[in-house]
């Protein structure tokens, strides 16, 4: 083992930088571990110091860099958790190179992904996720010129519609799967959470002069070698719109493999926690997305708790419960607002790819009874993504339940998997 | 910016920033990223460490994600 810390969090997004942030100030030794290149998560990509202050969530940002700065956290980025060999240690993987790591107390804060579902055409370049050509531009590609149309689901898509759309590309259209009379529905629970409604006002506004329709949806792209048309339904007519990149993503879905991976109890898709955000697992807590898709201020709040209660200060803990269980409620209504409509069940052709990396069609899937019957059968799953993209698309277009984690939970080289049970061995023996 | 810098990408020059993404650089380059198992052009999907579409030999290392790394001078990127 190459380091034990108090408290080691895992995934520097806002949720796990308070988390780290509260944890440090209260004297506990903590490391922060995350895959990427620098802190930030999604929301906070590739936000600098210097220019934070020009976006909407930049102020949020530099409060909770410039508190976490003056600790004394260890931030370890480029470091990927791929498993936990023994409790009270995770195994941590960058460039080739293993590490193992001992903590007391673990903080999982690995925040969701987008869900993807198959339609004929999404495998062609230029179809991306509405959130992964947000974080693309945040990573430096230029939209300037660019025909773009957002699809899917989610408050994401708007958001996501405004950035793109002032970063210089024309929003051909923007197109939301859930019905008007859901979301009305959604905009009336929103008045309890006034930032946040303000926040949706202003993404509307910016996206003035791009159609925002509701209920409507994908139903192909098209093109040569890739995406140059796509054909958009609101379930009675067709019509095809021309576009450079297509931007689609169908709301969120928590990344769970970790969680998983540690046994954390899992209930409704995400892991269930207590008021202290402390899964069914002594010693590991779950914050964010995790436990609910809701976003910015839910992660905050969370990560602050479990901070608190990882340092032994519980009853700070207890002061953030209303607040809590507020943002709970606001995620669990857009979790409704966004459920998905079951026509997105008939998008996929026989021949349309489900699993993208090993090319597995939908007729070859249909009629498995099971996720492990169906990897057994078509290698669905069993490429480098490990079912990421293809096993939230499996559980709802043919209900398979996810059989579980094992690890490594990410890919690693298998040169750092035998290294590291080759300096694992002696302590076996011994022990 | 002034910080600007190339790397390449299947032989190919890009200038790019040091804020730059590799999967960023390689879009801009215009080059394909690669090919599915069974043969048929892709590209970056997810755009943040999840769906292994961007991978690429940078620096001679195999099967990097291209997403996650930032570039460097002189960099050589290489689609698989």
């Amino acid at each position: 083992m190459r380091a034990a810390f108090d408290v080691v969090v895992v995934g520097a997004g806002p949720g796990g930088i308070a988390a780290a942030t509260v944890a440090a100030e209260a004297g506990r030794h903590v490391c922060l571990v995350d895959n990427n290149a620098a802190p930030g998560g999604q929301i906070w990509r590739g936000f600098r110091a210097e220019t934070a202050r020009e976006h909407p969530h930049g102020r949020g940002f530099l409060q909770w860099t410039t508190r976490l700065k003056r600790t004394s956290c260890e931030i370890w980025t480029g470091w990927q958790a791929i498993d936990r060999p023994t409790p009270g240690v995770l195994r941590l993987e960058r460039d080739g190179e293993g590490c193992d790591i001992g903590f007391d107390r673990l903080i999982v804060a690995t925040g969701a992904r987008e869900r993807f579902l198959p339609f004929p055409g999404w495998t062609l370049p230029g179809v991306m996720g509405a959130g992964g050509l947000q974080a693309l531009i945040k990573g430096g590609l230029d939209p300037r010129g660019k025909r773009v149309v957002a699809a899917g689901s989610g408050p994401l898509l708007l958001a996501v519609a405004a950035a793109i759309g002032s970063a210089g590309a024309k929003i051909e259209g923007i197109y939301e799967q859930a019905s008007l009379a859901r979301l009305a529905g959604f905009a009336v629970t929103l008045l309890g959470h006034p930032d946040k409604l303000v926040e949706g006002a202003g993404y509307r506004l910016k996206t003035l002069g791009a159609a925002y329709r509701t209920g409507a949806w994908v139903v192909r792209a098209e093109g040569s070698g890739r995406v140059e048309q796509v054909t958009v339904t609101d379930g009675r007519k067709q019509w095809t719109v021309a576009c450079d990149w297509l931007a689609c993503g169908f709301h969120l879905v928590p990344n769970l493999e970790l969680p998983r991976l540690l046994g954390c109890r899992i209930t409704g898709g995400y892991v269930q926690v207590d008021g202290q955000q402390q899964s069914s697992v002594e010693s590991v807590a779950c914050v964010g997305e995790l436990t609910g898709i809701g976003g910015l201020d839910k992660a905050l709040l969370e990560g602050q708790i479990a901070g608190w209660a990882a340092a032994g200060h519980e009853a700070e803990a207890c002061v953030l419960a209303p607040q809590r269980q507020r943002l709970q409620q606001f995620a669990e209504r857009l979790d409704r607002a966004f459920a998905l409509r079951p026509a997105l069940r008939n998008l996929a052709a026989p021949e349309t790819l489900v699993c993208r990396c090993e090319d597995v069609p939908h007729a070859a899937l249909e009629g498995h009874a099971s996720w492990r019957e169906a990897k057994l059968h078509t290698r669905c799953g069993m490429g480098p993504c490990q079912g990421r993209i293809c096993g939230s698309a499996g559980e709802f277009l043919y209900g398979w339940e996810n059989p579980g984690a094992r690890p490594p939970v990410y890919p690693a080289p298998v040169s750092t998997l035998a290294a590291e049970a080759a300096a694992a061995e002696p302590a076996h023996r011994s022990s | 910016m002034s910080d600007g810098f190339f790397i390449t990408v299947n032989g190919k020059p890009v200038r790019v920033t040091a804020a730059t993404s590799v999967v960023a650089a390689v879009m801009k380059s215009n080059e394909p990223f690669g090919f599915s198992v069974h043969g048929e052009p892709r590209g970056p999907l997810c755009g943040m460490g999840i769906c292994m579409e961007c991978r690429a030999t940078v620096n001679g290392v195999p099967h990097r994600q291209c997403c996650r790394m930032v570039c460097e001078p002189e960099m050589e990127v290489v689609t698989e």
